[in-house]
């Protein structure tokens, strides 16, 4: 258990690392920058006209599907990695056990795809 | 040791404020950047328990993918705090019922455990023994494509399909009119479908008797 934490105690120090450099990037303009604020510098630019309104506006809900169809194949290979590191003590059961498993995935799959849900129009 | 607890007590801080952050953000996407961290941060209390293949997978699905979703869904209800400020009040008695069972369940369980009276079922650890060669997702696998859980994860494929079928059913309308590329008709076009010619008399011209046949998508 130790082994595996002093494993990934170089991580943390990268990490913290990573912060202290892009902390202090981003504090030093505050300390060091020459600052003269006036309105058309700090408003937002939009290729020399005024901003028409909001960037938060709503968008297509389609995105949305592509985002969730994109979870379902992802959980279905986070279920793949555990399979395919124990697959010699899993045997014959656990192969027709993901076998089963990535057949129903599959119905799914090739419903979106005769459905349409893939295409963008 | 000393470290271990160190960073221990660094992820359940972050983890806890960033929960905090959450549900006292007035921007909902920075409550859903906050969530971000939290997701971080449990990541790291899962690597401290030794669950790394959990840590990854917190960080790989939820981190890559839940997160985005949420901020897909954000952006999509286009929030009016006007109007959620209006909601509060009338809302205020449903969310306490919630929050007030929640609560209660929470206290069962923490208190089932220090009285001690509840037999706890207690599967096969997934976390590897110390001391053990075997790795946490080894564990797991060991475990999950076995006879009891074998059914979960077929339950959980179940799942996964009806969450499929239903995104496509709630969200996916055809545009009528919509011209796409058809690969095949296109191949199929040959000289002879493809082109007329028309023989023009001379001293002018005729109107072909009809029009080319088009290559419907």
């Amino acid at each position: 258990m130790d082994l595996l934490l002093t494993d990934y105690l170089p991580i943390a120090v990268f990490i913290g690392v990573a912060l202290f450099i892009g902390g202090a990037l981003m504090l030093a303009p505050f300390l060091v920058a020459y600052r003269n604020p006036d309105p058309e510098k700090v408003s937002a630019y939009e290729c020399g006209f005024n901003a028409f309104d909001d960037a938060r506006m709503k968008f297509d809900v389609r995105f949305y599907l592509v985002a969730i169809l994109f979870i379902i194949f992802d959980l279905e290979v986070v279920f793949l990695i555990p399979w395919a590191v124990s697959f010699a003590e899993a045997g014959e059961f656990g192969f027709w056990a993901m076998m089963i498993f990535l057949g129903i995935l599959t119905i799914g799959f090739i419903y979106e795809w005769k459905k349409g849900a893939l295409e963008w129009d | 040791m000393a470290l271990q607890a160190v960073f221990f007590y660094l992820f359940s801080f972050l983890t806890v404020a960033s929960a905090v952050m959450v549900i006292t953000a007035r921007n909902p996407v920075h409550a859903v950047l906050w969530l971000i961290l939290a997701f971080f941060n449990a990541a790291g209390l899962f690597v401290l328990l030794g669950a790394e293949f959990l840590a990854m997978i917190l960080v790989v699905v939820y981190v890559g993918a839940v997160a985005v979703l949420f901020l897909f869904v954000v952006m999509m209800l286009d929030v009016d705090f006007a109007e959620l400020r209006a909601g509060f009040i009338k809302n205020a008695p449903l969310g306490a019922m919630v929050g007030a069972i929640l609560l209660i369940e929470l206290v069962m369980v923490v208190g089932m455990r220090f009285a001690g009276t509840a037999q706890v079922v207690r599967g096969p650890a997934p976390a590897p023994v110390a001391g053990s060669t075997i790795s946490n997702t080894e564990a797991l696998g060991a475990i999950l494509y076995r006879e009891p859980f074998v059914f979960y994860l077929e339950i959980a494929g179940l799942i996964l399909l009806v969450a499929m079928m239903g995104a496509i059913v709630l969200t996916l309308r055809h545009k009528d009119g919509v011209k796409r590329q058809s690969i095949s008709a296109q191949n199929a076009r040959n000289p002879a479908t493809a082109i007329e010619i028309a023989k023009v008399p001379a001293g002018g011209y005729t109107v072909p008797p009809k029009a080319p046949e088009k290559v419907r998508s």
